[in-house]
């Protein structure tokens, strides 16, 4: 039962993340590969928080989002000035820089031996202490980010991003002000990555950057682009059955000599077949349309 | 009064090729001006120096009474200049009616404050540019169309939703590249008559088209520009009748 909550915890966080990422990616077209960097920044933030300073839960988890949204508007405003490919090596150096730091900042972030022994955490005098109550708190906080992420979508703002994504010209050409909705969609995506980390940091309670490698960021992005880039619902379906496909391979009874690479092979080889059947992803930008 | 569009001695190179050589026009309120021209001559340059697309390289642009050289394109638009593309830019795989939506300016929605904590007030404004939307699609008469893909629609139609988006932005400057080139007849006498009717809405319209009919039917003033200069300016029938614009279209 345990590792049934667990596995619904994890699906919870990687809801938050590919959703936050969709909003970057799928509706405003800005590949960013460094939405493992943000997640780093939220888990870490709130380790060290936690670890240092004893400071509640709710106030890292702000802290968290206010300084992984404060490093978005870094690196997106010198970033976004450049398009497509090139932004994208951009984010991919901001990754590789904060994992370097996580990595090499021993004294700060315990290096690659990482943070150990993150304390529970503690909202309004209600310790998270078990499966079931980490599980509710993702829930609520998964909610938070899916309703903000529908409204953001299905707002006029909304439209001006899916309108960028298509043709900057012409958002441009409409009196948009590209280069500012850009940034803004990149540190809104930025702080929900942070709150996912946070989760992640309380949950596990231990972090080290392995975690938050450019693998991760890919991971992330593939949710993305098999849920269905520009649909929201497409990342949380997808997040799911990530999350679970390699879990469910566990039980196909192979000799453990060769388990671990079949699975590998096998993930590898739904992500191909599905690529080329279904380039759109499970639900694609119309799936709910027509 | 003063000339709503004016430009004065603008000069833009590419690499050394000359593509606006000292160039000059005065666009005064309410009227139609064509810019007729061969290939190369430098007409869509000068819309995309008007609209801050590219940078002039020397030379200044006024729209009422305000320089807007090098200011970026989405500020020029904001303060009432729209204008259309030659090679059509619209939202294909969006709705002719989102499209329309996009384009009408200073959207309270579009503020991300206003969606969350006065959604009440975001919900009112887009029903009002709905129905604003319906409207305009009405007057264009193509308002079975305003919840089809832009995609799905005929070149001409999508020339018109083009022309539709310029009229939704409220724009005073109507710059318009090439509106009816490419498409059949009925449509073409379609836009052209929406065109006409615009300066008595206080509208003022720059257009650059190769159709001579059409130029001779709308506009009030018509410019010959050639290797970037303005050679000839005046009302159609003597410019269509001058020696250097013949000797032009007929080599």
């Amino acid at each position: 039962m345990e590792y049934l909550l667990h596995i619904l915890i994890l699906i919870g966080i990687y809801i938050i993340l590919s959703v936050s990422l969709n909003l970057v990616v799928g509706y405003s077209g800005l590949l960013s590969i460094a939405h493992a960097a943000f997640y780093g920044v939220g888990a870490y933030v709130a380790a060290l928080l936690a670890l240092k300073l004893h400071s509640p839960f709710l106030l890292n988890i702000i802290c968290a989002v206010i300084l992984s949204g404060l490093l978005g508007a870094l690196v997106g405003i010198p970033s976004l000035r450049i398009r497509d490919d090139y932004f994208a090596i951009a984010t991919f150096a901001f990754q590789v820089i904060t994992f370097s730091v996580m990595n090499n900042w021993v004294s700060f972030t315990g290096g690659p031996m990482g943070l150990p022994g993150i304390p529970q955490p503690t909202i309004f005098g209600l310790e998270i202490n078990t499966h079931y109550r980490f599980l509710s708190l993702v829930f609520v906080l998964g909610v938070i980010v899916l309703w903000v992420c529908h409204k953001i979508v299905n707002s006029p703002f909304g439209r001006v991003l899916k309108s960028i994504r298509e043709d900057e010209i012409f958002a441009q050409a409409q009196g948009k002000n590209v280069a500012s909705c850009k940034v803004l969609v990149f540190v809104i995506g930025a702080g929900m990555a942070s709150v996912a980390g946070v989760m992640y940091a309380y949950y596990i309670s231990f972090i080290d950057p392995t975690s938050f490698t450019i693998m991760e960021s890919i991971f992330i992005l593939s949710i993305v682009i098999i849920g269905g880039a520009g649909n929201i619902w497409g990342s949380v379906l997808a997040a799911a059955v990530l999350v679970i496909l390699p879990e469910a391979l566990r039980f196909l009874g192979m000799p453990s000599s060769i388990a671990a690479n079949m699975r590998q092979i096998i993930y590898g080889a739904l992500l191909v077949i599905l690529m080329l059947f279904r380039p759109q992803g499970f639900i694609g930008e119309y799936a709910f349309k027509k | 009064m003063t000339p709503a569009l004016n430009i004065i001695n603008v000069n833009k190179n590419f690499d050394g090729t000359i593509a606006l050589d000292d160039f000059s026009l005065e666009v005064p309120r309410n009227s139609i001006t064509g810019i007729i021209g061969p290939n190369g001559a430098g007409k869509t340059t000068l819309f995309n120096v008007i609209t801050g697309f590219l940078p002039l390289d020397s030379g200044k642009i006024t729209f009422n009474d305000k320089n807007v050289a090098r200011m970026p394109s989405y500020q020029i638009m904001r303060l009432g200049v729209a204008r259309t593309f030659q090679q059509l830019r619209l939202i294909t795989r969006m709705t002719v009616q989102d499209n329309i939506l996009l384009s009408f300016q200073n959207q309270a929605g579009e503020h991300l404050k206003n969606t969350f904590f006065f959604p009440g007030r975001v919900k009112e404004e887009e029903k009002r540019n709905e129905e604003k939307a319906t409207e305009l699609l009405s007057f264009m008469g193509i308002e079975d169309k305003a919840s089809d893909l832009v995609e799905d629609l005929s070149y001409g139609q999508q020339k018109m939703v083009s022309l539709a988006c310029c009229l939704a932005s409220g724009a005073d400057l109507l710059l318009l590249d090439e509106p009816v080139a490419g498409i059949n007849p009925e449509t073409i006498d379609n836009i052209l008559s929406v065109i006409a009717k615009l300066p008595e809405g206080g509208k003022t319209v720059v257009l650059i088209e190769h159709n001579m009919d059409a130029v001779m039917q709308v506009c009030h003033t018509v410019v010959f520009m050639d290797e970037g200069k303005k050679i000839v300016e005046g009302v159609p029938e003597s410019v269509r009748n001058d020696p250097a614009v013949l000797k032009a279209y007929l080599e």
